[in-house]
């Protein structure tokens, strides 16, 4: 144990020094983190174990900690995007969209229907990706490598769906004020059909693989439970609180983006365990593609993919150059001499992990004065040290794949 | 029956009388201003009222304003939501610049705690009764608290970028 | 196995007659180091999840000899470094290279992690290589995985051509010092 990783003042070393167990063997302290191979990201935790079961743990973050909140206050509204996507990267567009939202919000703007419903295709997409890694890589935690192999692929189909819509895989900076840069093409429509006829086969076959696998239900069953009260009070929101039993969702209490046109149920789990935690997302991302349906189904006719708000949405490149007012309409959007209204304002969305939220105050300049995000992963991530109390310092590992905290959402 | 602004104000008004004012509706949230030595018992109100239920915080987080007079350099804001009845609340104080504390709530709501220390990362603000108040996103040795506004966003001592080259200074805008 | 599609790496040049084959030990040393790099993913964040597409099935790094991933730092070759080092970070990358033993690469991926890429911040730390020695950057933000898998080769060239003796050459010491490592 490296002096650097703790000190010999810590509260832990003192307390090995006190408790000496009857048969005589000592307590231990274990360094998890912050590079360790199992936890995906960076998270250290520092804990105290008696064998092989954990009596305490004390967490530090702030591993990859980017500043996000100082760089936006620097920053243009439409340069914020690029920041939204490398918080929760495994599920950007929901981001991307949520940073839309919000904006819209305070400049009043309505957006034509069919954008709200591309926007929830692409934001179902998400949470699907979202769900396929988190889910995949518990699999890989228990095991199980043949499950992250097989449902990689379809990740990659997701990711040419997106690359059709806005050229990039990952990071995704999707969208513009008032709807997206361009329609999506045929081509992105088609694969996206394409992707609801071959990703529901594939993904009941990873079901079954899991559901009902003795050795998953063993390492996942009762690992790391989570009462609904308790849940609440950390703060946990989206699949991990709908786990313990508590049927939240943005979607449904507080809907944006048209969510309220569609017909879909939240899936809730009971015990808050680790198990439960995997079959809601699994449930979810059935939920995510009977939306997708629908949304794909009661799509309006025409082409209206962004508002007409000239003040804030760019105009196309072409216009720019043959045509005066597009002319002075891009030169104010860039420059940032649009009006924004002295106002604050906190948009929530659904994100892969719970409930995204947006706080923005403006002073009326082209920058925010001040962009708060609510990071689910940062609030319910306290909850960790506290679920793991009393585990096997495997299940730590499970429990942590299994609550899908993901580092740069964590540090921002 | 929906829990109505109104209703929200009056039992405020009741219990705490001035100490709560300013309330307006910010689109689509209802607000208002509790005076800072205050801010506890009204979160443990709203919190514990048969009525108001507002027994979720959503967001805890500082904000920084430095042209503002000496006791409203600094404003901590609270995001509170009622689940039962869906309603949305945002509870804002300001606190004093020179020496900025406030109470802290972890022992009301569990999930401030990491909050609250976030919020003392950024802007240095002492939150009296916090069981571990210590920097969390950044290294313990620092000593500014970067969102301050006086403090810039990039380091002022790399030495691979040449600000001028980028058309901007380290004061950035 | 003909009508297999396995490629197999072409021997180095050498002299070749009947029961042996002469050529320069740089040659096979390089050939056989080039063709076995053992990774050690540090992930810290959106690169991380390219790495894991590459790692996947449909862009399966292990073509390229990288079939084991080594998560410690002393049974690998090639560290990869992926996505933001914040200056909280930088201490920790700096122990496990010193961890790795020689010889050792690394790939820095992504623009953070070869420049500090968008994030020009106090916290972060401005390109990995203030640090630690690089041999490889790979643009992009994050990067394709193919951009990764070609970064990959090019490592696989400098292993392949780098002389045995580059290890123990005051250059290369004197890269090394300038790092205040060791």
């Amino acid at each position: 144990m490296s002096e650097l990783l703790l000190p010999p003042e810590h509260r832990y070393a003192k307390r090995i020094k006190e408790q000496l167990n009857e048969d005589g063997s000592e307590l231990s302290i274990l360094n998890l983190g912050p590079t360790h191979p199992a936890t995906h990201g960076i998270f250290q935790n520092i804990l105290l174990m008696d064998g092989e079961r954990i009596l305490e743990a004390e967490p530090t973050i702030g591993y990859i900690h980017r500043a996000f909140e100082k760089i936006a206050e620097n920053r243009p509204f439409y340069q914020i995007t690029p920041l939204t996507d490398r918080m929760n990267y495994c599920s950007s567009p929901i981001n991307n969209m949520g940073w839309w939202m919000t904006l819209e919000k305070l400049l009043d703007i309505e957006v034509p229907k069919r954008a709200q419903y591309l926007r929830v295709i692409v934001m179902e997409l998400a949470r699907i990706t979202d769900h396929i890694i988190c889910n995949s890589i518990l699999g890989v935690d228990t095991g199980a490598y043949t499950g992250f192999l097989y449902v990689f692929q379809f990740r990659e189909k997701v990711y040419e769906i997106y690359e059709e819509i806005c050229g990039a895989r990952l990071t995704t900076n999707m969208g513009r004020i008032g709807g997206f840069e361009r329609d999506w093409s045929p081509k992105a429509f088609e694969l996206l059909n394409t992707f609801l006829e071959e990703f529901p086969a594939a993904w009941k076959e990873f079901e079954n693989l899991f559901e009902r696998n003795r050795i998953f239900i063993d390492r996942t069953v009762n690992v790391g439970p989570i009462s609904a009260e308790q849940a609440m009070a950390y703060g946990f929101t989206g699949p991990n609180l709908r786990a313990a039993g508590v049927d939240y969702d943005v979607r449904v209490s507080q809907p944006y983006s048209s969510y309220e046109d569609f017909d879909f149920i939240i899936p809730v789990g009971k015990s808050g365990d680790t198990y439960d935690r995997f079959c809601v997302r699994n449930a979810e991302v059935w939920e995510s593609l009977s939306i997708i349906r629908q949304a794909l189904a009661k799509m309006p006719e025409g082409n209206d993919f962004h508002a007409d708000v000239p003040d804030y949405y760019l105009p196309p490149k072409e216009d720019v150059y043959t045509s005066m007012e597009s002319l002075i309409y891009h030169f104010k959007i860039v420059m940032g001499e649009v009006p924004v209204p002295v106002a604050e304002v906190y948009h929530p969305v659904e994100g892969g992990n719970g409930e995204l939220g947006f706080y923005l105050v403006t002073d009326g300049s082209r920058t925010p004065y001040r962009l708060h995000f609510r990071r689910p992963c940062f609030i319910y991530y306290q909850a960790y040290p506290e679920m793991i109390k009393g585990a096997l310092l495997s299940d730590a590992i499970v429990i942590l794949s299994s609550l899908n905290v993901i580092a740069g959402e964590l540090d921002a | 029956m929906a829990l109505e602004t109104i209703q929200i104000k009056e039992k405020l008004v009741e219990s705490f009388d001035s100490a709560v004012f300013e309330f307006k509706q910010e689109r689509d949230i209802f607000s208002f201003e509790v005076a800072a030595d205050k801010i506890t018992a009204v979160i443990l109100f709203l919190k514990n009222d048969p009525t108001l239920r507002f027994h979720f915080l959503t967001d805890l987080c500082g904000i920084h304003y430095p042209d503002n007079d000496e006791e409203h350099q600094f404003a901590v804001v609270y995001h509170l939501h009622n689940w039962y009845e869906n309603k949305r609340i945002k509870v804002k104080t300001y606190i004093n610049g020179e020496n900025p504390e406030i109470k802290s709530i972890s022992n009301i709501f569990l999930c401030s705690n990491w909050m609250e220390r976030e919020t003392y990362d950024f802007y240095g603000i002492n939150f009296i009764g916090h069981p571990q108040l210590k920097r969390i996103l950044n290294m313990d040795e620092m000593i500014s608290f970067p969102m301050r506004k006086e403090f810039p966003m990039e380091d002022s001592g790399r030495t691979d970028k040449d600000d001028r080259f980028f058309g901007r200074t380290t004061d950035n805008y | 196995m003909s009508d297999s599609n396995i490629n197999m790496v072409a021997p180095p040049e050498g002299v070749v007659g009947e029961g042996f084959f002469a050529t320069k030990l740089n040659d096979v040393v390089g050939m056989a180091r080039a063709n076995s790099l053992w990774p050690l993913p540090f992930a810290t964040s959106c690169c991380g999840i390219e790495f894991m597409a590459t790692m996947a099935s449909h862009y399966d790094l292990a073509r390229f000899g990288s079939e084991r991933v080594s998560f410690s730092p002393r049974q690998a070759d090639m560290l990869m470094v992926m996505g933001t080092i914040s200056k909280k970070m930088a201490p920790i990358l700096r122990q496990v290279y010193e961890q790795m033993s020689e010889p050792r690469w690394v790939i820095a991926v992504g623009a953070c992690a070869s420049s500090g890429g968008i994030f020009d911040t106090y916290s972060v730390l401005q390109g990995i290589d203030k640090v630690i020695p690089v041999d490889v950057y790979v643009p992009g933000c994050p990067p394709r995985p193919e951009q990764i898998v070609d970064g990959v080769m090019k490592l696989q060239e400098l292993v392949r051509t780098e002389s045995v003796r580059r290890r123990s050459s005051p250059e290369y010491q004197e890269l090394l010092a300038s790092y205040n490592i060791k």
